[in-house]
């Protein structure tokens, strides 16, 4: 089984603790995973702020990294989510625009059936929900929209979660509900992103839990720009760190960062 | 809150008046998100909406079929719209109704107008309708002299504060039963019945108050004006849902009714209305069904208006038509189960989507009707954050989000579109330059390794100096109200090399495609 | 008269119609075969399988959802249950359609109840001074709780149902259907109709259902029952 990370690149600059954390988990469970250094981008913010034409290089660009795998994992739901659903999009609307592009074609028919969200990897491919993890807090999971209705990853992630030795799982009211991160909606929506991730906020502080944890980095930069903005007692944490953790390893905060309640 | 009043002057040839020179989404959200009395009062409308829809939607088993259903026979009709509305008008007319078919909002107008003038009349009583709304034919009526009373009662309201509607469903969403209640004190002797002394704001007072108030311009009022939720080409039935009652009195008690209509509620055949009869009552009030349903063909000896006209309207859908990935919005059934599943609705609200769609269906069906020409219509496709709430609720499964990407692509790359019946190709629209060379930067730099791994060493080695807050403007956007992340010492892919060379000193590991 | 206005409209929209679906002749009429085709018909077409006595029991329990009164009887006893309807709502006058069977009113009649035939000369106001209407219905549909009104004879034109505040409205055993797709094959589409799903509501105020705004405000629906159910609903 050869296995490929794509980390994502917001994640291979802001978040390389979630990508340690992946190639520890995988490695545990004796997955051999590798990096692909010729990837960056999926394409995502460029297709998603209307750059369709800017996205295809990039399409491109990922069939090449990532030739020649049977497998390949991204802790991020989003970022699959535009491989699945736009992936074929990005190579029909060529076509349709009279500039058929055979690679594009390809891309799509080869990275949308080996292209896994972690979680999925996780229990679909390797069957496993009780990953050996230990991780002594409270923690609230906050399913990204990417996860929740484009993927449908449903319970895997709560899954996995409820597996993990000393967790205290609780429910995050109006879990289903979008943090407004959403991209550059964020910025270019500025205040309604702000609103949505601030309600987002107070419903995760609500649970009392010390940790909100998501499958996406980029909705947790936003939430944790809130609650860092706020100074809010809430610690985000990327699934994968989590499962990550076990009792010979437990997992540390960063020294920068609040202590976990 | 209320348009200044040169903006409610109708616009020339295509598209609407109503709503001309509104600021752009962001610009309006911005003041809306700080309304908290109008937080409060769309986030508790929606979560109550929200939750028994849900309860109404999960006593269909078959709703998934239900929605392929209806999606597929919107998509069958569009995909034959021409046969359909000529098979319509010749079913209309052979049951004694006339059909007028108008381009665009001034000339359905107009339209109307004359008729209206024709009966001699110049009060008519009006059952809620989104067609009028866009057309602005309230506004058009009264620069002739007709006054039109809206008899639903969030028109109503809306009317009586000389207010702008917010939601496709109840246009008052953004008022509170106390609001509503000093509304009708202040307002209703202006319009005929004062409000009843002492009214309470309970919503049984409040009803019974618009009860009072229009009891006597229903019966007497000779002139009613609707539009449709369905017709049916191959009967010519025109099929209105409603739950107070004011629509059965305005359809069937006036002498001449005018209904203007969107070619694109036509259904097929009477038989596809069992398929939208489930799933719109349960989508938009979470009902199994709502209270009244009047069904009309024509015109009826003895039962119903004397007179029947059917004013068919384009204005902008068969541009919307044109364009093959768009044209899933005139699958809509007006339902609002998006615009309550909307985050961003819930918080913007709905007059910064600026015209009388709001929500998610408003930003995809107006940028297509109106065009991306102003600020504000091009805001529209960015006026989500893509949640895909929308999609999930939709009856008829439009796929919003990925429509409102299509409409961005179209903001920022421009391209072939269809305005007013003519295929142009238009530009990208202004002040998207910086974005778009940043874009092509990043992309340029993220398609070679080697540029894009020195780009992501050039911010990890300059940490240090990073602030955590930024001036300018897109920046600020963001550090308003969030902290900027902080930018870890080394990059995943720093450690990934040193993690290889401990474990592997294979060096091909790196390479694409190279897996061990 | 055809088209009184707008008949270069007309010509120019079915042009864009043809130009947007990228052809310049008519698109030729589809078939039943074509529509078939296109459209997957895998719904349900009931939602559980009933007996017609559950069947008129949720068609009860879903009209009273909705607060509308219902009141369960039988044949012998139909013309009392309305007459005591129309008394304790203290109903002095009644209007009924001209093709009403006269037998319904008799009780109420010999109550002094006023019962006025409708006729087309009866105004909207005149309508609104009456109390009561009593009608048939043409179906009615247990899923969703709806009773349709087709204006034939025992149920009259549209205006007569809508003005008065009190509408008593009759169901007979063989007009119960269990759903959507059983009910429109039973009707005649080009017949003016109106359907009923309890009494007027709103949910304009904050999203919230009130009952009673401009339709009738009281829906007495009596439910007779067929000659097997007698025992099971002794009138
Ligand atoms: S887009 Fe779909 S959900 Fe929104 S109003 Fe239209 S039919 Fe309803």
């Amino acid at each position: 089984m050869r296995v490929a990370l794509f980390l994502t690149c917001v994640n291979d600059l802001l978040f390389p603790d979630t990508g340690r954390a992946v190639v520890r988990l995988l490695e545990r469970l004796g997955v051999e995973v590798d990096f692909p250094m010729a990837q960056s981008c999926c394409g995502q913010p460029h297709y998603n702020t209307g750059y369709r034409h800017e996205t295809e290089p990039l399409v491109r660009g990922m069939a090449a990294a990532f030739a020649g795998y049977d497998y390949v994992v991204t802790p991020s739901g989003s970022c699959v989510a535009m491989v699945r659903d736009n992936y074929p999009r990005v190579a029909a609307r060529a076509r349709a625009e009279g500039r058929p592009d055979g690679r594009l074609d390809r891309a799509a028919e080869t990275l949308v059936p080996r292209t896994y969200e972690l979680t999925e990897f996780l229990v679909d491919v390797l069957g496993v929900t009780d990953v050996g993890a230990y991780f002594p807090y409270a923690v609230t999971y906050h399913p990204s929209c990417h996860g929740l209705r484009m993927l449908g990853l449903k319970d895997r992630p709560l899954k996995l979660l409820s597996a993990v030795e000393g967790i205290e799982l609780r429910e995050l009211p109006g879990a289903e509900e979008c943090c407004g991160f959403g991209g550059t909606f964020a910025v270019k929506n500025s205040d309604v992103s702000a609103a949505m991730g601030q309600d987002k906020v107070r419903n995760a502080l609500d649970t009392g839990a010390g940790v909100l944890c998501g499958a996406d980095n980029s909705c947790l930069m936003h939430i944790e720009g809130i609650v860092r903005h706020e100074h809010a007692p809430l610690h985000t944490l990327h699934l994968a760190e989590i499962l990550a953790s076990t009792r010979e390893q437990p997992y540390r905060p960063p020294v920068s960062e609040a202590k976990i309640r | 809150m209320n348009p200044p009043s040169t903006s409610q002057e109708s616009q020339t040839g295509h598209g609407t008046g109503v709503f001309v020179g509104l600021p752009s989404f962001p610009v309006a959200a911005r003041e809306s998100t700080r309304d908290g009395q109008l937080r409060a009062n769309l986030r508790h409308a929606t979560h109550t909406i929200r939750a028994k829809r849900a309860v109404a939607i999960g006593e269909l088993s078959d709703w998934g079929e239900l929605r392929a259903a209806g999606a597929a026979i919107k998509d069958h009709t569009l995909a034959h719209l021409d046969h359909y509305l000529q098979q319509l008008e010749q079913a209309v007319t052979a049951a004694g109704g006339h059909v007028h078919w108008a381009a665009d909002a001034d000339e359905a107008n107009r339209i109307v107008t004359d008729l209206v003038h024709a009966t001699g009349e110049t009060e008519v009583v009006k059952v809620k309708s989104m067609a009028t709304q866009e057309i602005g034919l309230n506004e058009a009526l009264a620069a002739q002299g007709i006054r039109a009373y809206e008899t639903d009662l969030a028109e109503l309201i809306v009317q009586l504060g000389d207010d702008r509607p917010s939601h496709i469903l109840v246009p008052a969403i953004h008022k509170n039963r106390a609001e509503i209640r000093d509304i009708f004190r202040t307002q209703m002797a202006a319009w005929g019945r004062p409000a009843p002394q002492g009214l309470s704001d309970e919503p049984a007072a409040l009803a019974e108050a618009a009860r009072l108030h229009l009891r006597q311009k229903f019966l007497h009022t000779k002139v009613g004006i609707s539009g449709a939720n369905f017709m049916v080409a191959d009967t010519g039935t025109l099929v209105v849902l409603e739950s107070e009652g004011n629509g059965r009195m305005c359809l069937t008690l006036p002498e001449t009714l005018i209904s203007v209509v969107g070619i694109e509620k036509i259904v097929p055949t009477f038989r596809d209305l069992e398929v939208f009869l489930q799933t719109l009552p349960r989508s938009s009030t979470a009902e199994r069904m709502n209270p009244y349903t009047t069904m009309w063909t024509g015109t009826t000896d003895g039962d119903g208006p004397k007179t029947f006209h059917l004013v068919l309207l384009d204005n902008g859908r068969t541009d919307t038509l044109a364009d093959t990935v768009g044209r899933q919005a005139l699958r809509c059934i007006r339902c609002s189960a998006c615009l309550n599943v909307c985050p961003v609705y819930e918080r913007a609200g709905g007059h910064a989507y600026g015209s009388a769609y709001p929500g998610p269906i408003g930003a995809i069906l107006t940028p297509q009707l109106r065009g991306t020409a102003t600020e504000l219509d091009a805001s529209l496709p960015y006026a989500s954050s893509l949640c895909g709430a929308c999609y999930d609720v939709c009856p008829v499964a439009i796929d919003i989000p990925d429509i409102l990407v299509h409409l961005r692509q179209r903001v920022v790359q421009g391209g072939p579109v269809t305005q007013a019946g003519q295929r142009v190709t238009i530009k990208p629209a202004r002040g998207h330059t910086t974005e778009h060379a940043a874009i092509r930067a990043s992309r340029y730099a993220m398609g070679r390794p080697a540029a894009w791994a020195a780009a992501q060493r050039l911010a990890t080695g300059t940490r240090k100096l990073h602030p955590r807050s930024l001036p300018i403007r897109t920046a600020k956007a963001w550090t308003d109200t969030r902290t900027l992340p902080q930018v870890p010492d080394q990059t995943f892919r720093q450690w990934w090399k040193q993690h290889t060379k401990n474990t592997n000193p294979d060096p091909g590991s790196t390479t694409p495609g190279g897996a061990r | 008269m055809t088209n009184t206005t707008g008949s270069s409209s007309r010509a120019e929209i079915l042009r864009r119609v043809r130009q947007a679906l990228g052809t310049t002749t008519a698109t030729a009429a589809p078939t039943p075969e074509d529509i078939a085709r296109d459209v997957p018909r895998d719904y349900a077409t009931t939602h559980a399988t009933r007996t017609p006595l559950q069947t008129a029991d949720l068609l009860a329990e879903h009209l009273a959802d909705y607060r509308a009164h219902v009141h369960r009887t039988d044949a012998a006893g139909l013309a009392a249950t309305i007459a005591r309807l129309l008394t304790e709502r203290g109903s002095r006058t009644a209007v009924v359609p001209a093709g009403l069977p006269g037998d319904w009113l008799t009780d109420a009649r010999a109550l002094d109840v006023d019962v006025v035939t409708d006729h087309p000369g009866l105004t909207p106001v005149e309508l609104d001074a009456v109390d009561s209407v009593v009608t048939g219905c043409a179906l009615a549909i247990a899923e969703t709780g709806t009773i349709v009104l087709d204006a034939s004879p025992d149920q009259g034109r549209r205006a007569l149902t809508l003005v008065p505040d009190h509408h008593i409205c009759v169901i007979r055993p063989e007009q119960i259907v269990e759903s959507l797709p059983q009910a429109l094959p039973r009707l005649t589409p080009t017949r003016p109709q109106t359907w009923i799903s309890g009494p007027s509501a709103t949910s304009d105020i904050e999203l919230d259902r009130v009952e009673g705004v401009h339709g009738p405000r009281t829906l007495e629906v009596v439910m007779v029952a067929s000659d097997a159910q007698v025992t099971d609903f002794p009138g």
